[in-house]
């Protein structure tokens, strides 16, 4: 079985916010709110400085404690690839997955339920990227299957430097970064 | 870590959880959905936001515009949209945009109105058109326009004997750079620009902050570059998004460059290091540059830059080594210090110094398609000079000056100009000195602005005509000069929501209202873009389904066989200009010492975001969504001394008193301690922008002082400083 993630070169990627606004359109995410958003991480002392520009979103995690702390099972793991996602019609809003999320990668969606990035499982299904990925203007995002040793994804992990965001968490997120 | 707080820290992705007034997606926002469209159709048009014009593919879903991507057989956007090309959904549905054709009812700038038809509206305006005609001549109704747009507006008033059309896209941006490529080359850089980006080993920015100055094919050509491991060289005061992807940073004091510029020429000349065949075959005055050159040292450019002498010489071998792939980016928005030709001037001189003119990883040839305009009646022959430039007093400027035009509007000399139709650019905020363009406004008998948003320009109207946003229009066909040549079709994708009309149709009403509709031949638009496609050999009918038409490949380079000829007075790639020796100026460029502020103050600096675009956007929801406000970049050594935080509110004092809108403080290493930096186009002050009214302060307002270019009439702003107001 497939396991979906994906790898984000920070050398090419802008910050330009296009995989914010791809995402909004894609999935009708409501005014105020955004499923991914862009951290500028800056080191040093001006003019020493370092930038790490990062597309910030759900990292799909393998042990993922929302999924885990969900009283109704809403949160569940999803047979295509491994994606973490809600049932809208189970989840009854209580927060526990926003407060277990080490990411802060969930909100609670004016509807009621708790919303977050799905990697656009209805365009995955039919085999497209992810809105983010696809529009991206900087072509720094790449997705598909980690355990899939030929993949992009799996190759570009190989071959260049990369992290995680609080592997500590022990959530074994599966969005990397390229560095 | 609490992963709240984290978030919160580290998200500036705008929206955050708490405090979420109105609800809804933008799709909802507004209702005019066609019942009789089911399903997802597709159609490809290209992009407003900006003037960039990408090919974009608009997604209607049960005849709701849903999303846009970019059309992947265009050349400008290869298939992927800037964020604003992304979020051009909510300019459709935007609940603040004008509606209906308003004429004043009080006094200019109390933003009063009623809203007329537009049968009144143009009737109005053509009343008072004539009356300028009778009373002043033609001559005196003006415009300004920016982008694609304004072109059948400025036919219908050149058929009424209209000769003064300007836009701020000359002397308040681009203007200096082009004449100062001119005056070495013989051709500007042109927009889209010419820059090789995708092909440099070396690429340099001097103030070009790419990626967060987002013109599409720009930044995926320099994430190109920056993957394939390109040499990138960053100069500017501030620590630009790009300045994160350079092997050399370079944190200049403001005003300076110049003297960067011919230190860095001096490294390269007496080192050796430029590329001599090209030089000798192509150059013109070499020796006498040589010698121009010999006291500009590094020793002595770092007492000017700050930038350390073995900086300097690091980064100019740097380049000599990829050379002639080595690019110094000419930049865009360059009207900073008033000395901005020279400058411009400057980095062509050390572009041809590295012999990259013409060749790969250079500068390469733009190249078109060949099709006809629009066989009309000739105009009438104008019988005065145009008003903006008189007695050439800015020889070298090729394009007209708005700030020309402001002027003989404020004096009445050479003569007095007496309407103003203002097309898509809010001048308020796009001319500096916002109270001069004010009390050039009180000298109209006319001011009309045709507009998608109730701008601040459009306060001062006497008439606001509400025009369709792009994705509910045609316009002209778009017959780009670029790598690649082809041409585009803008073609309606939704319908206007209210009663808002396409450009073209305005135009050619205001002409028959004018008595003058035998120049609009044509019945509508399609009529007319018909009659070019088919002179030109070309099927409407492709257009129509493909949004592109891609013409045959063309040779961009030397090397495949694009003549090296340059249309200088000598022919060749002018060294040193004997027109600008006996037009009085520095043959060569010369460095002058920018007046410094006063003490205490700070230099105020201005860019942009990736997700806006001028003052045009910011009541957009999506965009507005990314970013809502601006931010004051402060120092953060400074901002500690100040005892100032991010997050803070403070306002902005600049030299000759003038107070902004609150802005909120960044606290940052990522800029200089002796300039602050924010983001144009926030600080909205028109009623209509309720969503953006206020939010930010605005560059612009103080921007009272500007110099002038001596050359060229533009006006560079980066001569204004700011103290911070703290409040209570």
């Amino acid at each position: 079985m497939a396991r979906f993630g994906m790898v984000i070169d920070t050398k090419k990627c802008v910050g330009c916010m296009d995989c914010v606004v791809a995402c909004k359109t894609e999935n009708d995410v409501p005014d105020r709110f955004n499923r991914d958003w862009i951290v500028q991480d800056v080191r040093g002392k001006n003019p020493d400085l370092q930038m790490e520009i990062r597309s910030e979103r759900c990292n799909h995690c393998d042990k993922p404690p929302c999924v885990y702390c969900c009283p109704t099972g809403a949160s569940h793991l999803h047979d295509l690839g491994g994606v973490v996602l809600v049932t809208h019609d189970m989840c009854i809003g209580c927060k526990a997955c926003l407060a277990a999320c080490p990411y802060d990668a969930r909100f609670i969606h004016p509807d009621g339920y708790a919303d977050k990035c799905t990697f656009c499982i209805h365009r995955i299904e039919k085999g497209l990227d992810p809105a983010c990925v696809s529009v991206c203007p900087a072509h720094c995002m790449n997705f598909g299957d980690l355990d899939d040793p030929n993949s992009r994804v799996s190759k570009l992990l190989n071959s260049r430097k990369n992290h995680s965001i609080m592997p500590e968490a022990g959530t074994s997120p599966r969005i990397f970064y390229l560095v | 870590m609490n992963p709240l707080s984290r978030r919160k820290f580290l998200k500036i992705s705008g929206a955050t959880i708490a405090a979420a007034a109105a609800i809804g997606t933008v799709s909802k926002a507004l209702d005019k959905s066609d019942s009789k469209r089911k399903g997802i159709e597709k159609i490809p048009t290209f992009c407003d936001i900006c003037f960039w014009k990408c090919g974009a593919i608009a997604y209607v879903r049960d005849g709701k515009l849903w999303k846009i991507e970019g059309n992947p057989i265009d050349p400008l956007s290869k298939g992927r949209l800037c964020p604003r090309g992304t979020g051009g959904v909510g300019a459709h549905y935007d609940p603040d945009r004008l509606r209906a054709p308003l004429i004043r009812t009080e006094e200019r700038g109390k933003e009063m109105w009623k809203e007329v038809t537009w049968d009144e509206a143009l009737g109005y305006i053509a009343d008072k058109m004539q009356k300028i005609k009778s009373q002043y001549g033609p001559e005196s109704m003006a415009a300004f326009s920016h982008g694609l747009g304004g072109n059948f507006l400025k036919h219908t008033l050149k058929a009424y004997g209209a000769i003064n059309f300007a836009a701020p896209s000359f002397a308040q941006c681009r203007g200096p750079r082009d004449v100062g490529f001119r005056l070495t080359f013989g051709e500007d850089v042109s927009s889209p620009e010419r820059t090789d980006i995708r092909n440099a080993q070396c690429l340099v920015l001097i103030g070009s902050h790419l990626g967060e100055n987002m013109h599409n094919s720009q930044v995926q050509e320099f994430s190109e570059a920056v993957g394939n491991g390109a040499s990138i060289i960053v100069v500017d005061p501030r620590f630009s998004v790009a300045a994160g992807k350079a092997k050399f940073y370079l944190p200049i004091k403001p005003g300076t460059d110049l003297a960067l510029l011919l230190a860095w020429m001096n490294v390269i000349v007496s080192e050796n290091l430029y590329d001599k065949e090209y030089v000798e075959k192509y150059g013109f005055g070499f020796e006498q540059f040589r010698s121009e050159l010999s006291s500009c040292t590094p020793e002595w450019a770092y007492t000017e830059t700050g930038i350390e002498p073995e900086l300097i010489r690091a980064t100019a071998r740097e380049m000599a080594r990829y050379k002639p792939a080595t690019l110094i980016h000419p930049g865009r928005h360059v009207n900073w210090y008033g000395d901005d030709a020279q400058r411009s001037r400057a980095i062509a001189l050390l572009n041809a110094l590295m012999g990259s003119w013409g060749r790969k990883g250079g500068f390469y040839y733009p190249v078109s398609m060949d099709v006809p305009g629009y066989p009309y009646p000739a105009y009438p022959a104008p019988l005065k000079d145009k008003v903006d430039n008189p007695n050439k007093k800015y020889p070298f400027a090729h394009e007209a000056i708005t700030t020309g035009i402001r002027e003989a509007t404020l004096t009445g000399n050479p003569y007095p100009v007496k309407g103003w139709l203002v097309y898509a650019t809010n001048l308020i905020q796009a001319l500096p000195n916002e109270k001069i363009t004010r009390q050039a406004i009180q000298n109209l008998d006319l001011l009309v602005v045709v507009d998608v948003i109730p701008s601040e320009i459009a306060g001062w109207a006497d008439v606001v005509l509400p025009e369709s946003v792009y994705l509910e229009r045609y316009d002209d066909i778009n017959v780009e000069w670029f790598r690649d040549s082809f041409v585009a079709l803008r073609q309606p994708v939704v319908e206007s929501p209210h009663d808002q009309k396409p450009n073209w149709w305005i135009a050619k009403k205001l002409a028959e209202k004018l008595g003058l509709g035998n120049y609009f031949p044509w019945k509508d638009i399609e009529e007319y873009i018909k009659h070019r496609m088919t002179a030109a050999g070309l099927s409407f009918d492709e257009l129509k389904k493909n949004g592109i038409i891609p013409g045959a490949k063309q040779p961009n380079y030397f090397d495949e066989g694009v003549p090296a000829e340059f249309p200088t007075p000598s022919g060749k790639i002018e060294f040193y200009s004997v027109q600008l020796q006996q037009a009085g100026f520095d043959p060569v460029p010369k460095y002058k010492r920018p007046a410094p502020g006063p003490a205490g103050s700070f230099r105020l600096l201005y860019g942009r975001a990736p997700v806006h675009s001028f003052s045009r956007t910011q009541s957009n929801r999506i965009l507005s969504d990314m970013m809502s406000e601006n931010e004051l970049w402060l120092n953060a050594d400074v901002a500690g001394r100040l005892g100032l935080k991010s997050g803070d509110y403070i306002q902005l004092k600049n030299q000759d008193g003038i107070v902004s809108n609150k802005v909120k403080v960044k606290s940052t290493e990522r800029i200089r301690h002796d300039c602050v930096y924010m983001v144009h186009g926030f600080g909205h002050t028109a009623k209509g922008l309720k969503h953006a009214f206020q939010k930010g302060a605005s560059d612009s307002q103080l921007l009272t002082r500007f110099e002038t270019d001596p050359l060229m009439g533009g006006t560079g702003m980066n001569v204004n400083f700011v103290t911070i107001e703290t409040e209570g």
